[in-house]
């Protein structure tokens, strides 16, 4: 067995094909991995896991566990808890990280409860650095910041896991950017015993039915982006960033208040919660821009605010704010763009 | 058959209407700004608690909450919009604590409370958005848990079917009880408070809100005790002090900002026609759209 002590990331994968919230998060580890001074390692849980080495070690994996059977796949909770519960307590690795996806917001509290390891959600930013506990005075040394917003997005947390291992956090998929560290990169393959880790009693909840079906919004992808928060006032009013943005060739995204007043799907939902973005150009309309959505849009190339309070604080970070009623700059942006346009 | 069900439901600041006077000058919240609500996704759950109850003649539906004395307010409305009763789980030694120490303390309570079928809860509160408390309890309590449910299906004395609501999709599981199911918001709206209900019940109190009541009124409470929410300590859940709060807390705060934007200097326009037209014909002409 490998040594102790390294940076793991729970891997997510569908038709063969690894998520891409695992290899950005592959990234990342790989970069807090090399300030720590430790290895890299990946655990990937499921059926039919030939060969997905070879899309793992590009991102400088040094170790890939691999924990195949039959039942593995699709995912249940207790089977991959259990998995990495009894993996963890053997490898001990001082950090964990995972997609803040259904599986990794279903498993990583699991886990967590049974290692007592503390867990971040959605961290927005991951950094290595020093602590000292204001009360004992006790200095920790390159602790993992798990940084994130809270209440509702109005301030920005760092947490620490001064003592407990590992320390957890989930990430939402486009947070971290996905880059190769090294297309030749090799690391090791450790084939678990699926025996040895998860029991025929672990497999208790039944899958009875599944549809999954491939997202046909591409909002991260996208050069253009249309988005609209809860100022768009009504589902029908929110309707127009649709007539814009198929006249840009744009996708449209939205803020949550926007999701949850049901103006449009979760799926478009930008900022922590949601999907983070970076296109080219980022049209707000009637977004105010509470951080938990600037979270997840402040790096476009190009920001335009269009909101009846010059005071929003999207403006802030906005390259031209427009002042006035969305539902009358709209259409000019649309009747300017077919006029000058070829 | 008759089911025993538990709701864990938390109080929660209206955090998705904030408004201006939400933060303090220095940073900090201004809790006193922000109302007290029901958190959302946990009304979700009640009314799939409820329609369990409905189809299941003789079943309890029990509402848990943690939080300050004032939480009982939440064990109130559910009660109101059809729940039998409610336990307020409230002590200091329970203040501060992670989503670790949280779903400890309140797994304590549900083996206090013994008899359980199923416990259902919000996804997620708005306050934190971890989603993490639900399967920590679980987790504690060793039984399966079931997120992202969108529906209950079909329950029986010995498994429950439940539709989830996935990323790009739906499941429908089957897991056996006892175990804990998280409802999505995407699940059907709470029934609203029941009149008669109302009326019945709106001296319901906590033992720590009786002391607020008039005379007579708490009279009224002490004879009748379906009136009594019922309230929870540390040591009667036989918590150990070192798993609860901050103590029990693995996670730990070490710097909270309040975010100021990177301000840009920003081109200000007014919703005047030459000026979007200009700006369009910026666009165009530096490749950014068209």
């Amino acid at each position: 067995m490998a040594d102790n002590n390294n940076l793991i990331v729970y891997c997510e994968y569908d038709e063969g094909k690894v998520a891409d919230v695992s290899l950005e998060l592959l990234t990342k580890g790989r970069v807090l991995a090399d300030k720590l001074g430790v290895k890299l390692e990946a655990v990937v849980i499921g059926d039919k896991l030939e060969g997905i080495e070879s899309q793992l070690f590009p991102y400088g994996v040094d170790v890939v566990y691999k924990v195949e059977d039959k039942r593995l796949f699709p995912y249940t909770s207790n089977p991959h808890a259990a998995v990495l519960i009894n993996l963890f307590k053997e490898i001990k690795p001082q950090v964990c990280l995972m997609g803040a996806t259904c599986i990794g917001r279903d498993l990583g509290p699991r886990v967590s409860s049974c290692l007592h390891s503390g867990l971040t959600a959605d961290c927005t930013a991951l950094e290595i650095g020093d602590h000292k506990d204001p009360k004992t005075g006790t200095e920790y040394q390159n602790l993992l910041y798990q940084i994130r917003p809270a209440f509702g997005g109005n301030i920005v947390a760092t947490i620490v896991n001064p003592e407990c291992r590992p320390q957890m956090a989930t990430v939402r998929e486009g947070v971290m950017k996905k880059e190769v560290r090294d297309a030749n990169y090799k690391g090791e393959v450790i084939n678990l015993d699926p025996k040895k880790y998860v029991s025929d009693a672990d497999f208790v909840v039944e899958i009875i039915d599944r549809h999954i079906e491939k997202s046909k919004i591409n909002i991260k992808n996208s050069p253009i982006i249309v988005a609209g928060g809860y100022g768009m006032g009504s589902k029908e009013g929110f309707q127009q960033l649709f007539d814009l943005a198929n006249v840009l060739g744009a996708e449209v995204g939205a803020s949550r208040a926007a999701v949850d007043a049901g103006y449009c799907e979760h799926e478009r939902q930008i900022g922590q919660t949601g999907v983070t973005v970076r296109p080219k150009l980022y049209i707000a309309c009637g977004i105010s821009g509470q951080i938990q959505h600037v979270a997840g849009m402040q790096e476009s190339s190009i920001i335009i605010s269009i909101n009846n309070d010059e005071n929003a604080p999207i403006n802030a970070i906005a390259d031209y704010v427009i002042t006035g009623n969305v539902e009358d700059i709209v259409p000019k942006l649309i009747k300017y763009y077919k006029k000058n346009s070829k | 058959m008759s089911l025993n069900i538990i709701v864990l439901a938390k109080q929660v600041p209206d955090t998705r209407n904030v408004g201006k006077d939400a933060m303090k000058a220095d940073g900090t919240i201004n809790r006193a700004a922000l109302p007290a609500i029901f958190n959302p996704e946990d009304l979700n759950a009640l009314e799939q608690a409820l329609r369990i109850k409905d189809a299941n003649p003789g079943s309890t539906v029990t509402v848990l909450t943690m939080g300050l004395p004032r939480a009982a307010e939440v064990v109130r409305e559910a009660i109101f919009r059809g729940a039998d009763g409610g336990i307020v789980l409230t002590d200091r030694p329970f203040g501060g604590a992670d989503t670790l120490a949280t779903s400890y303390s309140l797994a304590q309570a549900v083996k206090k409370f013994g008899n359980y079928d199923i416990i259902l809860g919000g996804r997620q509160a708005i306050d934190g958005d971890t989603a993490q408390v639900g399967p920590q309890i679980a987790e504690k309590l060793g039984i399966p848990q079931v997120t992202y449910a969108e529906e209950i299906i079909d329950i029986d004395g010995k498994s429950v079917t439940v539709k989830r609501r996935l990323e790009h999709g739906v499941e429908t599981v089957k897991a056996p009880l006892p175990c804990v199911v998280t409802v999505n918001g995407s699940a059907a709206d709470c029934r609203p408070r029941n009149a008669m209900r109302l009326m019945k019940y709106k001296y319901a109190s906590s033992p720590s809100e009786k002391g607020n009541l008039s005379e007579e009124v708490k009279a009224i409470v002490d004879a009748r005790p379906e009136l009594n929410i019922q309230e929870w300590g540390a040591a009667f859940v036989e918590a150990d002090p070192q798993q609860i709060g901050l103590p029990g807390s693995p996670t730990k705060v070490k710097s909270v900002e309040n975010v100021v934007f990177t301000a840009k200097e920003s081109l200000r326009l007014d919703n005047n026609d030459e000026q979007i037209e200009n700006l369009i014909k910026e666009l165009i002409a530096n490749h950014t759209i068209g």
